[in-house]
């Protein structure tokens, strides 16, 4: 989107890398690092990523981008039932088929924009959801979710049955644990490199342009469509590839993946990391998986210990308060959440950093007086 | 001919819910330009005082259980019976209908406070931010209902000398087994009823003369000096009373659950973009239309043909709408049509 | 008007009309090749109705808009901008997010790129011709020295000013402009018809759609008169100041 020099793009490259592949370390302190919760981060954080590519530049709010999700989920689960407990075909059928998807229901879909085009994609999802959950209960076994089986053909694998339900593996690596989230994280690095690539490239400003001014992008000779559809596809495509690592970590796939409150979680998730940013959407899903594995842990026993080192009274009163935001209550924060940072904060996470850093500038500035503000403006505001 | 007739019943409740939640997103959308994702939250509340009508009369007492003997059983008595009688139990059956009295001023005070705490500050927002924001309430208020109510759906009474089914068979000269629920019966002419004062309220009243006349040039109403601030936010309520009074009523057909606000806001925003986006008559019509397809793509012989078509019917007919006709059967030319 | 110019813009029996009013009646104009072309007329004579049926953004009932031997009508917006018309607009239309000079790209890369181009792994900041020529055209605008500045910030003037220069960045046959001084203040205006005398030297064919006489007699080769949607007169600048006509429609409406 901005005019960057590309070395601080590899620097911002290297940086995010090294960060991904050392999560299991720093994250050890916030009680994040087990494989689990990592992989949530991963797979999340590619979901959002895409998600930005297509809210963040173009401006086009979907409201149905858990139908790809879904697809991609019960395409790997189909791939691991069908042909192989490799995770590489799996994901690359979730992948292809949601775009697939993607084109389809892209189609229709941006033949309108603004709030038509959110309920188009949001109708387009309940329409796939309800689907999974009657018509297409052969492909999706409808409320139970798609699982394997040990009576699944499993062509490429037949020589090596045993005993139990085979695990997901890379070339006879399993896909659970560590391995699987190091995998997750070299996906969740690609997946952000291409992001980078299409944000600084010619392609990704003019879908910023289209954002900005749909009617001079007109009068100025594009034909914006096909640049909406093809951010569609892609960010479809992300969403796929999301799905398929949620069943190449945990091989099933059920409809609620593909219900709009999963749509509104990416939806949050973007907003809250920054809306456009290339970090923040990543910092969103992340902060909200945490959250979540945090909050709904805690009970009101656990909210009694907390507030313990207060007077009696006063840990009532806090319990009393906090009670309904934890555990089941989990969502009701979300919500709150999503509503805060809408009032407050529409550039997320990364425009308060960007604030703060602006007022350190700012005071900075007063006492040394020079004219490098003018420039340093420019860099924040392209970031 | 039967079949086709049953089919049109059935359709005409949830049709009435669609019409009546439909009404309510297109005043708010036409007058106040708000996409309001919370108005499905407006139903579920609605349908939540009727719930706790019921368990405000139903407060009980221990009283000793006369009936066994061979030791000291105690059972719930609500007060009302004890200290009425069988009129006691007449007032708790009628709780769903009662309740619309105390859904009336809750609903007006909801929506006052929607409207002045939240809503007038996303006047000047874009589409998309309205949208998250009152997305991210509806998730609030659910959550706040699920606290206090859990999670299960809650079962509703109907009055008993309206809980058997309608003769409508022979109402209209048709077979003797055609026979239709009462309440449903009472949903619809409900319904209508309150479509019906809507409409009187905005042609007779200099109130919805100004409604009127800011959905159709909203910069012109502001510039003669009308309050348009305060009309908004009785606009607002307005919606919101609807929104609930269509709750409270529905409990008996549908037991209420903390969820079904969003379940009836997703179909009812697609019945608004049928009927066109800020045409009132038009999303009265589509809710009806789609209620009615809705009820007649479940029938054996369609699901035969076309499996499945029940659940998406709805959902295909927008996406067929918006594509060939975007401005909805009874949108106005122009109105956001792209 | 002698045939042996080269026809740019060809209007001919062009009617438009909106619910029974009759916008624009019959209207016939030849545009050459290198002229700047003035279409002046009292408010409601038709003059943006008209720019919008040359831009494909209304369709006329009846008639023809021939750019060369290319027909118009019918067209969207971005295939005429393809063929070589840029349009300046009324109330500037910018991309107010992005930079003067993102603003500015974005219509080179439409150029080069035709109305769709896949290039997403390129990086921008490669670009460097692309870049060198925004920074040029703005730098021909006077508008260098805020080039990193968000347009939304701009002031009026200069927003009008950004938008010619993602308009000249296309090196268009043919430029229109819809009231490019309105709401200026007079030095700023002047500096536009500077700009404009100096694009008006490298011979690009202009339409200019304009209120203020000054901005109108110091730039037009050639002026036509539209008055209730339809052309009254047509000439030099000094034909259609003597013009009766012309003096009625403008003043008449005055004494009534």
């Amino acid at each position: 989107m901005s005019i960057q020099s590309a070395r601080k793009d590899l620097i911002l490259m290297v940086v995010f890398i090294a960060a991904v592949l050392t999560m299991p370390i720093w994250l050890a302190p916030v009680g994040a690092s087990y494989p689990d919760l990592l992989q949530k981060f991963a797979i999340f954080g590619i979901f959002a990523i895409g998600f930005n590519i297509l809210f963040g530049l173009t401006g086009y709010l979907s409201f149905g981008h858990a139908a790809f999700l879904g697809v991609g989920s019960y395409a790997a689960v189909w791939s691991f039932k069908l042909l192989t407990m490799n995770v590489i075909p799996a994901i690359i059928f979730g992948t292809v088929l949601a775009g697939i998807f993607a084109v389809l229901i892209g189609f229709v879909s941006l033949r309108r924009s603004g709030i038509y085009f959110s309920i188009l994609t949001l109708a387009f999802a309940q329409m796939s959801y309800n689907m999974a959950y009657s018509v297409l209960t052969p492909v999706t076994n409808g409320e139970t979710g798609l699982q394997l089986e040990q009576s699944d053909p499993r062509i490429f694998d037949a020589a090596a049955t045993g005993s139990g339900l085979p695990s997901t593996e890379l070339f006879g690596m399993k896909m659970s644990g560590y391995p699987g989230f190091y995998f997750c994280a070299v996906l969740l690095i690609l997946a952000f490199f291409v992001s980078l690539r299409i944000f600084r490239s010619p392609f990704g400003m003019k879908l910023a342009a289209i954002k900005s001014n749909q009617v001079r992008m007109s009068y100025t000779g594009f034909n914006t469509r096909p640049y909406l559809l093809v951010a569609f596809v892609i960010s479809g495509m992300y969403a796929g590839l999301a799905g398929s690592l949620l069943a190449a970590t945990d091989p099933l796939a059920g409809a609620e993946r593909m219900q709009w409150t999963a749509s509104g979680e990416v939806v949050l998730m973007t907003i809250l990391g920054g809306l456009g940013t290339l970090i923040g959407p990543l910092l969103g899903a992340g902060l909200i998986k945490y959250f979540e594995n945090i909050f709904s842990a805690y009970n009101e026993q656990v909210l009694h210990e907390i507030f313990s080192f207060l007077p009696q009274f006063m840990e009532n009163f806090m319990v009393f308060i906090v009670n309904p935001f934890v555990g089941e209550g989990w969502h009701l924060t979300l919500g709150a959440l999503f509503m805060i940072i809408v009032i407050f904060l529409p550039g997320g996470i990364m425009e308060g950093f960007a604030k703060i850093a602006a007022w350190f500038k700012k005071r900075g500035n007063k006492s040394d007086d020079d004219d490098a503000a003018a420039p340093a403006k420019a860099q924040t505001s392209e970031g | 001919m039967d079949a086709i007739f049953i089919q049109i019943l059935n359709g005409l409740d949830k049709g009435a819910a669609y019409a009546l939640i439909a009404l309510g997103l297109t005043l708010a959308f036409g007058t106040l330009g708000i996409v309001n994702f919370a108005h499905g939250a407006l139903f579920m509340l609605g349908a939540f005082c009727a719930v706790s009508m019921q368990k405000l009369l139903t407060i009980s007492n221990k009283v000793r259980d006369t009936s066994i003997t061979f030791f000291e059983a105690y059972k719930e008595v609500p007060y009302l019976e004890l200290w009425w009688g069988d009129f006691g139990t007449t007032i708790i059956e009628w709780s769903v209908p009662i309740s619309i009295l105390m859904a009336i001023p809750v609903m007006i005070l909801v929506g006052i406070a929607m409207e002045r705490g939240l809503i007038r500050h996303f006047y000047k927002r874009t589409h998309a931010e309205q949208i998250l924001v009152t997305f991210g309430l509806a998730i609030v208020i659910q959550e706040v209902v699920k606290h206090f109510f859990g999670a299960n759906p809650m079962p509703q009474e109907i009055p008993g000398f309206v809980s058997g089914s309608a003769p409508v068979g022979t109402f209209f000269g048709l077979s003797d087994a055609l026979v239709y629920p009462w309440w449903r019966l009472i949903y619809f002419l409900f319904a209508a009823s309150i479509i019906g004062g809507v409409f009187m309220f905005l042609q007779y009243t200099t109130y919805g003369m100004v409604v009127r006349a800011g959905m159709a040039d909203r910069d012109t109403v502001g510039l003669l000096g009308i309050n348009i601030q305060r009309r908004f936010t009785i606009v607002f309520a307005l919606a919101a009373v609807v929104a609930g009074l269509a709750g409270v009523m529905y409990t008996p057909i549908l037991p209420p659950d903390y969820h079904m606000g969003m379940e009836f806001l997703v179909l009812s925003f697609v019945v608004v973009v049928v009927g066109g986006m800020g045409s009132l008559p038009g999303a009265v019509a589509a809710g009806f239309l789609l209620g009615i397809l809705e009820s007649f793509s479940s029938m054996n012989e369609i699901k035969s043909l076309l499996p499945g078509i029940d659940q998406i019917i709805i959902y295909l007919i927008a996406v067929v709408i918006i594509l060939v006709r975007p401005r909805g059967l009874m949108g106005r030319k122009g109105v956001m049509e792209s | 008007m002698s045939e042996s110019e080269n026809i740019v813009l060809n209007v001919s029996g062009v009617n438009k009309t909106f619910g029974g009013l009759q916008a624009l009646s019959d209207i016939n104009l030849k545009i050459k090749e290198g002229e700047t072309h003035a279409i002046i007329g009292p408010n409601g004579a038709g003059k943006s109705t008209m720019l919008n049926v040359c831009v494909g953004r209304l369709v006329p009932d009846s008639g023809s808009v021939m750019f060369g031997d290319v027909p118009l009508t019918g067209k969207t917006p971005y295939e005429i901008n393809q063929v070589g018309v840029a349009r300046v607009f009324q109330t500037p239309e910018i991309f107010p997010e992005l930079t003067l000079l993102q603003n500015v790209i974005v219509p080179a890369l439409a150029k080069r790129d035709g109305n769709f181009k896949f290039n997403a792994f390129k990086p921008l900041s490669a670009e460097k011709e692309l870049i060198e020529e925004a920074e040029h055209v703005l730098e021909d605008l006077g508008l260098e020295d805020q080039r990193h500045d968000i347009s939304a910030s701009m002031s009026r003037g200069d927003k009008r000013r950004l938008e010619l220069a993602m308009c000249l960045i296309q090196h268009p046959k043919l430029l229109l402009l819809d009231e490019p001084t309105a709401g200026m203040a007079r030095h700023d205006t002047n500096r536009t018809i500077e700009i404009l005398k100096r694009i008006k030297s490298r011979g690009m064919t202009k339409v200019i759609i304009e209120h203020d006489m000054h901005v109108v007699f110091s730039l037009a080769d050639h002026i036509s008169v539209l008055a209730q949607g339809a052309i009254i007169a047509d000439g030099k600048p000094d034909d259609v100041r003597g013009n009766p006509k012309v003096q009625e429609a403008y003043l008449g409406g005055a004494h009534l």
